[in-house]
């Protein structure tokens, strides 16, 4: 993203707008100007700003005016007045940055748009994590930190360390050079992003020592993290494995996403991808 | 729509907060998903949701790209629902978001029995969506927990301005216009449902909750927690 200097008022309201805190008037050229090695790309000056297309120099003259005059102008804080904001054609390594940063930009790896996978949410026709497994979703960078990709590959690293495998279809995974040692490519470990997760699945058994893991590296990690697990119910609906050993390790438990087990099969498939992908329906 | 999960709270500070979702499967029920994507969304309008919105359009407060220097004075703040369901042209999520339990009751039963095949996740405090199931009468499937943040914590603002910039679990809310709005509404320059409003129309699926911004927003404008 670029704002435009010949377009630009200095109003300000971009600068706080900005998740990463990236934007800010620059004194010497009294013009907004974001920081591209703090910048996302996550497109939420341009996307999420409203545009008005004044004149620049008219709203200059107005702004100085009043400042002049000590009239405290009071504009919405939601518009860039002139429209200033224009995307960059991004290259490689640095797009990488737009594809987790941006919810409107649907990853290649997964076609989901956002920055996961489907994980619990369709479980009730995917049958990802099963009655005695348990999913984890580590996520890093939430909220408004931000996360660059050799923090997370401290967490990938440890977890492969600990025999876990990885979700396949989820974008770190996509983004790794070695899956079985949880690195990822080289070219992309200084890039910065707005938020990754990583996706496991692991026996319920297991729950405590990953949980443990997550704790000690969390601390060498410069970014909040946020954990989700999700599981399976039983057959009346209740889910009394995994939440009493999340209880049990301190953890208030207050909110959740449920799937309601409403959704079925419906596509039309053929017999090799019903041999191939079997199917966890309800039970 | 991970983004839902981890709304900073209490369970408590869910009560005027529930978010029902219908997502299809890719290569298990996507097929086909456009129309009854779009009958969710259409079956939502009956129980007044405060929000309604797609994962590519975003939701039904949205920015608009060729303002008017007059329409300041004038600006649209009320949902366009119509909008959103006429808006959706391709299979992504949908989300529905109620502020009262019974709302949310009524249309996940309305849902049940419309049998449209997607995936529906209720996302709010856990006890709230059990109550859901127990009224719909269906038997819970999966859950994900949210335990919500740790590590670097200290790198996190106060908790009202948690609470108002998790709401858009992508993270296009920040922290700097949360906190604003709160001083904007302390100091008496916009009222907490402009304030709302603004922050609304920066979630780009359509997943923010005006009404409990504006209980938020109110209770920080005067100190209080929310």
């Amino acid at each position: 993203m670029r704002i435009n200097p010949d377009k630009c008022v200095a109003c300000g309201n971009c600068t706080y707008i900005c998740p990463m805190g990236a934007i800010y008037i620059d004194p010497r050229i009294q013009r907004a100007t974001i920081n591209r090695e703090e910048c996302v790309e996550c497109y939420s000056c341009y996307n999420g700003l409203s545009q008005e297309h004044l004149n620049p120099s008219f709203v200059r003259f107005v702004r100085k005016t009043f400042q002049m005059m000590r009239i405290r102008f009071d504009p919405e804080p939601d518009v860039c007045p002139t429209g200033a904001f224009e995307p960059d054609e991004l290259s490689w390594p640095r797009l990488v940055r737009r594809a987790f940063s941006d919810p409107r930009v649907p990853h290649e790896s997964t076609g989901v748009h956002g920055r996961g996978t489907e994980e619990v949410k369709t479980n009730d026709v995917s049958g990802r994590v099963k009655l005695g497994e348990v999913g984890f979703t580590i996520e890093f960078g939430r909220p408004g930190v931000g996360v660059r990709f050799r923090d997370i590959e401290k967490m990938s690293t440890a977890l492969a360390r600990a025999g876990v495998a990885f979700e396949k279809r989820n974008p770190v995974t996509s983004l790794m050079s070695d899956e079985s040692k949880g690195e990822i490519r080289a070219d992309i470990l200084d890039e910065k992003v707005l938020s990754a997760i990583l996706e496991i699945k692991v026996p319920v058994s297991r729950t405590e020592e990953i949980i443990r893991l997550v704790w000690e590296v969390e601390k060498q990690i410069d970014s909040p993290v946020a954990l989700g697990v999700g599981a399976r119910c039983d057959e009346n609906g209740e889910e009394n494995v995994v939440a009493p050993i999340l209880e049990k390790l301190g953890y208030k438990l207050e909110r959740a996403k449920t799937n309601i087990g409403l959704g079925r099969v419906t596509n039309v498939q053929t017999s090799e991808q019903q041999a191939r992908e079997p199917v966890g329906a309800r039970s | 729509m991970t983004n839902t999960l981890h709304r900073f709270g209490p369970a408590e500070s869910f009560r005027d907060d529930y978010v029902v979702f219908a997502i299809s499967s890719r290569g298990k029920n996507d097929q086909g998903a456009l129309p009854k994507l779009r009958r969710f969304l259409e079956m939502a309008l009956p129980f007044n949701p405060v929000n309604l919105g797609d994962a590519v359009h975003g939701g039904a407060l949205r920015p608009c790209k060729n303002m008017k220097p007059t329409s300041h004075w004038r600006r649209e703040a009320k949902p366009d629902f119509q909008a959103v369901i006429d808006g959706l042209d391709s299979p992504c999520t949908v989300a529905a978001v109620f502020d009262n339990r019974v709302a949310a009751e009524d249309f996940v039963k309305a849902v049940r029995q419309a049998d449209l095949g997607l995936s529906i996740n209720i996302s709010t405090s856990i006890e709230g969506a059990e109550q859901c199931c127990f009224a719909a009468g269906i038997p819970r499937h999966s859950v994900g927990y949210s335990l919500g943040f740790e590590g670097k914590t200290e790198r996190l603002p106060e908790a009202n301005v948690m609470m108002l910039s998790t709401m858009c679990g992508h993270g296009m809310v920040s922290h700097s216009l949360a906190k604003k709005m709160i001083d904007w509404v302390k100091e008496g320059r916009r009222t907490p449902e402009q304030a709302a409003t603004y922050l609304t129309r920066f979630c780009s699926c359509g997943i923010y909750n005006p009404t409990r911004a504006r209980r938020i927003l109110e209770a920080a404008a005067r100190g209080e927690p929310a």
